[in-house]
């Protein structure tokens, strides 16, 4: 049994095949995923900024990352490291100076925006599976083209988190002025190691310790910082997801303490 | 024991999925079961395939919707009874059953710019240490599969950016040779952003899930070229540096190079098809057996003026004189 070859009638013609896509995976759980946790975590963020109340506790000098640096007129004098320079309309809120930063930080985040172009934006919801959208440029104009600037972004975010380092510092200081230790320091602490860790794992921090050299031999202490961003680079994904986590149980943990619905563990002091 | 299979069969003016009952036997990939329907069904059934080694990249195809190598899909990663579905490559046109025309990557890679020679060194005098090359080796174990390419929902869904964007297999060889220490062109970030349409990618690292060489195309190449790309185009910072420091090296714009045309694509007259191009298989082509990749008419050697190789010692006569 043989077919002559014929000419394709329709030169250029793809497979036509009527099925949008042929997956029979599960391939809708993980955008599930990612759009109900940024979802809740964006809630509760909102709420929480709004609140404006349950952001320091004055015994132990917690001060949750959320409300950080405080500058505007209603922060709590021993709250506000950095002065009360803003208004206390309510719009404003504590943390004026760093939330903006932060947002963009994770919005310009390659991690981050592969997670909502695929979960919000279905662009493409999982491989394979059709675009939800008509036409497509991706980041080659406004105002995605403005993605490209998540250096700049990256460098506020290490202000920001060397701001996060000092408040878990000086949460060290008890209540009568001596050296304190309890459970609210350890979350303080390991909330910051993580920051660090996101925040260093960055493409664009792996990008300016070395990657951008042609000659790695030539610089070998930035082939070394290199080699060691890569390898927390590859938990990028992962350290965004932690990041988040431990956000929230610090900030959770600190309003808690500061609106007494239970007192702090404390080790010693 | 005996398990369905739906393939799609049919060719550019259309096709539908058929339904086969294959004898599968324990340890057997998606390629060997193709091989059985030939065999035993269906004869005319046509299939890429060559080294059932997953190193050729010949038989990329779609296994239950996923773009995978025939020859590296087990069929114990299925459940028992569960229908495969096997179809070509939805990104490229299609020429018959399994077999699509991937000649759209051949020509992308055909518009990028070779490797440049440095300008001082003879062949035989490269050297290079082993940190400096590692980035670029990555990219070198790709197989040219186009599974990436077929995955990439900037062509795969979009037709019509199918001539600015030339896709993930092309972008590691743009960051392969700019992050190779010894090119000599400088211009492959601009290259990237405006004539490979990196700015198309959206970064979702499909292309990363599909390839069979675990190559982090995304990680590892594409990041690294938008973030050069920044370097170059996007960020004041450096480009004040730039004008401070007067830093060399990393940036500065492609002295034209001179005398480096590339060699001019000859149109072969007979053998064309309607596209101007060489038919690729023997199922569109007029005579038996495939093509020479280089055109029917092409004799070797080929006449010294019509190759875009140049030896460095013809823009440097000094080299060739310091010969001993
Ligand atoms: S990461 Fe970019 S190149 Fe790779 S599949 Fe996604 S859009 Fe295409
Ligand atoms: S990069 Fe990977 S998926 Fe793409 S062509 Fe090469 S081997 Fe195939
Ligand atoms: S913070 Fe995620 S890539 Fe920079
Ligand atoms: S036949 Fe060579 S990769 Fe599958």
């Amino acid at each position: 049994m043989t077919t002559t070859a014929v000419r394709p009638a329709r030169p250029g013609a793809r497979a036509a095949i009527s099925a949008r896509t042929l997956r029979r995976d599960r391939w809708w759980l993980a955008p599930l995923l990612t759009v109900t946790g940024l979802t809740a975590w964006v809630v509760y963020a909102v709420v929480r900024v709004y609140l404006h109340k349950w952001y320091w506790v004055e015994d132990h000098h917690y001060l949750t990352p959320f409300y950080s640096p405080c500058i505007t007129d209603r922060c709590v004098p021993d709250a506000a490291h950095f002065g009360r320079v803003l208004p206390g309309w309510w719009i404003i809120p504590e943390a004026a100076f760093s939330l903006p930063f932060l947002l963009l930080f994770r919005l310009s985040c390659y991690y981050y925006r592969r997670a909502y172009y695929r979960s919000y934006w279905a662009s493409p919801p999982a491989c394979a599976v059709p675009d939800g959208h008509k036409r497509y440029t991706g980041e080659t104009r406004f105002p995605l083209i403005f993605q490209n600037g998540h250096r700049y972004a990256f460098y506020a975010a290490v202000v920001i988190s060397g701001i996060n380092t000092f408040d878990a510092a000086i949460a060290f200081r008890g209540a009568d002025g001596k050296v304190g230790f309890g459970l609210g320091n350890l979350i303080l602490l390991g909330n910051v190691v993580m920051l660090w860790a996101y925040t260093i794992s960055c493409h664009s921090c792996r990008h300016i310790m070395g990657g951008r050299l042609r000659h790695f031999s030539r610089h070998p202490l930035r082939y070394r910082l290199w080699t060691f961003i890569s390898r927390l680079n590859t938990r990028h994904m992962e350290l965004a997801w932690i990041t988040l986590g431990t956000l929230a149980v610090t900030d959770f943990y600190i309003m808690a303490v500061a609106a007494d619905w239970f007192p702090d563990l404390r080790f010693f002091n | 024991m005996k398990r369905h299979f739906r393939v799609w069969r049919g060719d550019a003016t259309g096709g539908r999925l058929e339904d086969f009952q294959v004898e599968v036997n324990e340890g057997e990939v998606v390629l060997d079961v193709i091989h059985r329907m030939q065999a035993t069904q269906a004869p005319d059934l046509a299939c890429r395939w060559n080294c059932k080694a997953g190193k050729c990249g010949s038989c990329s195809m779609e296994i239950n919707g996923m773009p995978r190598l025939a020859c590296m899909t087990r069929m114990s990663t299925f459940a028992d009874g569960e229908t495969v579905t096997i179809t070509p490559l939805r990104t490229f046109p299609v020429i018959r059953d399994l077999v699509t025309d991937v000649s759209f990557n051949y020509e992308k890679a055909r518009e990028m710019p070779a490797f440049a020679p440095p300008p001082n060194l003879r062949p035989g005098e490269y050297r290079m240490q082993q940190v400096d090359v590692e980035r670029s080796q990555e990219f070198r174990k790709c197989i040219e599969c186009f599974l990436c390419q077929n995955t990439c929902h900037v062509i795969r869904d979009h037709e019509e950016n199918k001539r600015a964007f030339s896709g993930p297999r092309l972008f590691i060889r743009a960051a392969e040779l700019d992050m190779h220490p010894l090119d000599a062109r400088t211009d492959r970030k601009d290259f990237a952003q405006s004539a490979q349409g990196l700015g198309y990618c959206n970064i979702t690292k499909c292309c990363t899930e599909v390839c069979p060489e675990h190559i982090k195309i995304t990680d590892n190449a594409i990041i690294p070229m938008k973030e050069r790309v920044v370097d170059n185009r996007y960020d004041p910072l450096v480009f004040l540096g730039r004008k401070i420091f007067r830093r060399r090296g990393l940036d500065e714009p492609a002295p034209p190079s001179p005398a480096r045309q590339p060699a001019a694509v000859v149109p072969q007259t007979t053998t064309l098809d309607e596209q101007g191009r060489l038919p690729l298989s023997e199922f569109t082509f007029e005579r038996p057996g495939a093509p020479s990749p280089y055109g029917e008419d092409v004799q070797f050697p080929l006449p010294a003026d019509g190759i875009s190789y140049h030896h460095p010692s013809e823009e440097r006569p000094e080299i060739d004189q310091a010969r001993d």
